[in-house]
């Protein structure tokens, strides 16, 4: 499993070009090809979600693609969501409403959001908890993550 | 205005959200080497050897480590609660002679990449003898060694006479109860990433939590290294629970290895390795009985429990057993008392502990036996409380029982005043009415309530370092620890309202042992009690020392001046001559520092009432966790969001531990839950609104903050509520015995009644 595969997409609106086996995760690739830590591996089996990014503005695992599947497409991660020094609102409202702890899910969820929010801006609170059922946190109950999140949905509406 | 007692936003926050956070896969070095375990696939055997032919001839092989290379290193001890005796169950960091459950390291695999690394563990083939195994921890004592059973301890706590209470009962009233074995579980699983420094010779291990300063004396003493040989640093730590940061072998190993080979050495754990490998807990079988007079009150309560060790006894010694004993009587006057614990090996993960160690189990007990006191008597279960609960006159309450080293005194507290309190602020009536209306309708709806007393601030020591540096910032550094918790907020809340800062200037550093000394850690809800009592008295002297500075350059007495934001100013002209911060720093020669050690005999004890509202859906047989509702008096919360946010945490780690959690093994001993699928932790469509009430009657004056834990107030009672909750939506009281309560249990009972 040593042939490497030449993989082309966009991190971030960056262009990267990663060399990786074919059997190496996006997860993996993220993290060590392009040194982008901030995507976390809590289960590599698809369930918790805290590796979850934005491929081509869908909330996907990245423990269970393929890097070379994201070939061509657009990837978005946790450390593209601020800009500069200014939070994105959901950054904001995890933080104002204390929907982190120990932090290792959060962006995950926080990618999650971004992805249903931004597909759907005007969310109900019902469906808003289905879709971050996706997601796994053992810190915080979930509670001021649901917290968080509808006040950033406000505040994105605004 | 006072920092304390504010919700003030938490300063660790801003890197967490931009993912800047440093957790332990996210440490690398140059020229790293990977470490794979491999693991054995029995539960019990006679390890006779290893082909290891295909696994050397492979390219990328760097070296490849059975217990024979590793022989010279001793198993792993005891950081608490050892009882003579238990030496001979210790683990040995790689199997030596025997496999004793299924995920125990026999073997190490060394190669730059980990997928690599993983592709030759595969070619590592252990050949092992498999036996049978022990799984059952009430069964009489199985050969753990020659001359050795499976019995490593028996744990005896007792006072008063129990004899007369039970020949003087009115009722008798026994029960047999089971809690299923759970663990924490963080989200992030352990990682350790050991890097020799030639240059200095030290040894530097990442990933390191929980009890950073025990470990690294651990490692020092089992590697022979010197003193000062090597550091523990602590990074972002995703979540701990009390099972992350223990001294496991693989941290022994990882820095060995990165010694033996001089490389740098990373090991992180995969889910399926965390969830057959770290620490479990909670597994235990009681059986109980309590001698009652016609009222109800508790005159002898006599429990035996068998506790599922696991396979060998780690760093906890005996302390999840010692505080299920020490804890059980919780709020109750109970006047005469034994308990007796069996500490029984098992052919299964080891164990330690989980969040409220021994008080999620005892609680459970000890509340299904009120419960079905009252029932036997035909009382209000509320009513058998009041009449049992140890009455506000009486504390400080002298348990006479003893724990983790310190005797059990019940500190402050008006268990009564706070439950009738709670009961009217969450509308117990109104609820009762509305749940038995829709029992009526046909719903399985059901109310239960938990009481509980929890302790807090384990000493004996912290110590505190607090600098005010020369550019006005400060700097606390402790021996505390951070799992996630808001350590870093708390601390500088406390420091800044001790100087008269804003919390700004304050940076707090934490689990690095080449900082400070010696320090405990964090564990036992002790942080807040412990390290912020240091905090408090290092912050007096420092603004003591800066007033007496900044006094000799106004040319002020020191008690005329005060501290304000970043400035020194004279109390009766606010606008007149002041200094900053930093200008008192340098006139002092650069930096201004201040020492601080809190010691204390005894731990605090806060107490609380947990109630949960069910709904029993017939047809799928799950519990529907309706409404959460937790009362704590915490004595005085520093930071009422975070305190809050623990017990938020906390409850809903004990929805998923009555409901959904269990490590299942077959009868071969092979671990069923070893993925997310299997093991299944609650996700936000299992959790109800969760309601905080959160009291300040009751501040203690065993520190100067009069401050208690937060920590394991979420999770205490949340098995006992959802039981009570589960028996009366059936209208059968007594009818739950064992958690969790899965469909397919819930599904037995249902089919009982029919």
């Amino acid at each position: 499993m040593t042939d490497k595969i030449e993989v082309n997409f966009t991190v971030n609106g960056q262009p990267r070009t990663v060399r990786v086996e074919p059997r190496r995760t996006l997860g993996d690739a993220l993290r060590e090809d392009c040194g982008l830590t901030g995507t976390h591996l809590g289960c590599e089996h698809g369930v918790c979600g805290a590796c979850t990014v934005l491929l081509d503005d869908a909330p996907v695992r990245s423990c269970l693609m393929f890097a070379v599947q994201a070939e061509g497409a657009r990837v978005r991660t946790v450390e593209g969501l601020a800009d500069g020094d200014v939070l994105h609102p959901l950054q904001q409202a995890f933080w104002d409403h204390h929907g982190l702890q120990c932090g290792f899910c959060t962006p995950g969820f926080l990618m999650l959001a971004v992805g249903v929010l931004e597909r759907e801006p005007d969310i109900g609170e019902a469906e808003l908890r289905e879709a971050l059922s996706s997601n796994l946190c053992r810190c915080t109950g979930y509670q001021n993550i649901l917290k968080s999140v509808l006040a950033a949905a406000a505040q994105m509406r605004k | 205005m006072s920092l304390i007692g504010r919700s003030v936003r938490r300063l660790e926050d801003r890197p967490l959200l931009v993912g800047a956070g440093k957790f332990a896969a996210d440490i690398r070095a140059p020229d790293m080497l990977t470490m794979r375990v491999v693991r054995s696939p029995i539960a019990f055997g006679w390890l006779t050897g290893f082909n290891l032919d295909e696994a050397f001839a492979h390219p990328e092989t760097v070296a490849i480590w059975t217990g024979a290379d590793v022989a010279d290193i001793p198993p792993i001890g005891f950081r608490l609660t050892p009882v003579p005796g238990l030496e001979p169950y210790r683990q040995p960091v790689l199997a030596q002679e025997y496999v004793r459950y299924v995920g125990e390291p026999i073997a190490l695999v060394f190669a730059a990449d980990p997928y690599t690394a993983e592709d030759i563990a595969d070619l590592v083939v252990p050949e092992i003898e498999p036996m049978a195994p022990c799984l059952d921890p009430t069964a009489p004592p199985s050969e753990f060694a020659p001359g050795l059973d499976t019995e490593a301890a028996l744990i005896t706590k007792a006072y008063g006479d129990l004899d007369a209470a039970f020949a003087d009962a009115h009722a008798v009233v026994e029960l047999e109860l089971i809690c299923g074995r759970h663990s924490g579980v963080p989200l992030e699983t352990r990682g350790a990433i050991a890097v020799p420094d030639m240059a200095s010779g030290i040894l530097r291990m990442y990933g390191a939590a929980k009890v950073p300063h025990f470990n690294r004396q651990t490692i020092e003493t089992m590697l022979g290294l010197p003193p000062g040989g090597i550091h523990l640093h602590e990074g972002h730590v995703g979540g701990g629970f009390g099972i992350r940061g223990e001294l496991y072998p693989e941290d022994v190993l990882a820095c060995a290895a990165a010694l033996r080979l001089g490389r740098p050495v990373k090991w992180i754990e995969d889910r399926y390795e965390h969830l057959m490998t770290a620490n479990q807990s909670r597994g235990q079988v009681h059986r109980v009985r309590a001698a009652v007079d016609e009222r109800g009150f508790i005159l002898g309560l006599d429990d035996e429990f068998w506790f599922d060790q696991g396979a060998y006894i780690r760093t906890h010694g005996v302390t999840v057993p010692d505080l299920t004993a020490a804890m059980l009587p919780g709020a109750y006057v109970v006047p005469a008392y034994r308990s007796v614990g069996h500490v029984r090996l098992t052919n299964k993960t080891p164990c330690g502990t989980y969040r409220a160690p021994g008080r999620f189990e005892g609680s459970f007990v000890r509340e299904r036996l009120v419960d079905a006191i009252a029932d036997r008597l035909g009382l209000d279960p509320i009513e058998v409380r009041r009449i049992n609960f140890i009455p506000k006159t009486a504390l400080p309450f002298r348990r006479n029982l003893e724990t983790l080293g310190t005797d059990i005194v019940y500190d402050t507290g008006d268990y009564a005043g706070m439950l009738d309190k709670f009961l009217h602020s969450i509308g117990w009536e109104a609820l009762r009415a509305n749940a038995a209306r829709r029992r009526q309708q046909g719903e399985l709806v059901g109310l239960g309530l938990g009481f509980f007393v929890e302790k807090s601030g384990l000493g004996p020591f912290d110590d505190v370092r607090i600098v005010l540096e020369s550019d006005g910032r400060i700097e606390v550094v402790t021996g505390a620890a951070s799992l996630g918790q808001g350590v870093e907020t708390v601390m500088a809340q406390i420091c800044a309202d001790g100087l008269g800062t804003g919390i700004d200037p304050i940076r707090v550093i934490h689990g690095q042992t080449d900082r400070i000394a010696r320090g405990l850690g964090a564990f036992a809800s002790r942080v807040t009690v412990m390290t912020g009592a240091a905090v408090t008295m290092a912050a007096e002297k420092l603004r003591h020392e800066m007033l007496a500075v900044a006094g000799r350059l106004l040319q002020t007495a020191p008690e005329l001046l005060s501290v304000a934001g970043d400035r020194v100013i004279v109390n009766d002209a606010p606008d007149g001559p002041s200094l900053a911060l930093a200008a008192v720093a340098q006139a002092a020669g650069g930096e201004i520092a201040a020492e601080a050690t809190f010691t204390t005999p005894h731990m605090t004890y806060p107490y609380g009432v947990h109630v949960a509202q069910i709904r029993v859906e017939r047809d799928s047989c799950a519990v529907v966790v309706e409404r959460f509702f937790v009362g704590y008096d915490i004595g005085r919360a520093v930071n009422p969001m975070l305190v809050e946010g623990q017990i938020l945490g906390g409850a809903v780690q004990g929805i998923g531990a009555a409901l959904m959690e269990e490590f299942v093994y077959d009868d071969a001993g092979q671990p069923l839950s070893v993925t997310f699928a299997d093991y299944l932790m609650p996700t936000i469509a299992e959790v109800p609104p969760i309601e905080v009430a959160l009291f300040e009657d009751a501040p203690t004056p065993l520190n100067p903050l009069g401050v208690k834990g937060a920590g394991e107030a979420g999770i205490n009672a949340v098995g006992a509520a959802i039981a009570a909750a589960v028996d009366d939506a059936l209208g059968r009281p007594g009818a739950v015995r064992q958690l969790p309560i899965t469909p397919s249990r819930l599904h037995a009972l249902l089919r009982q009644k029919d």
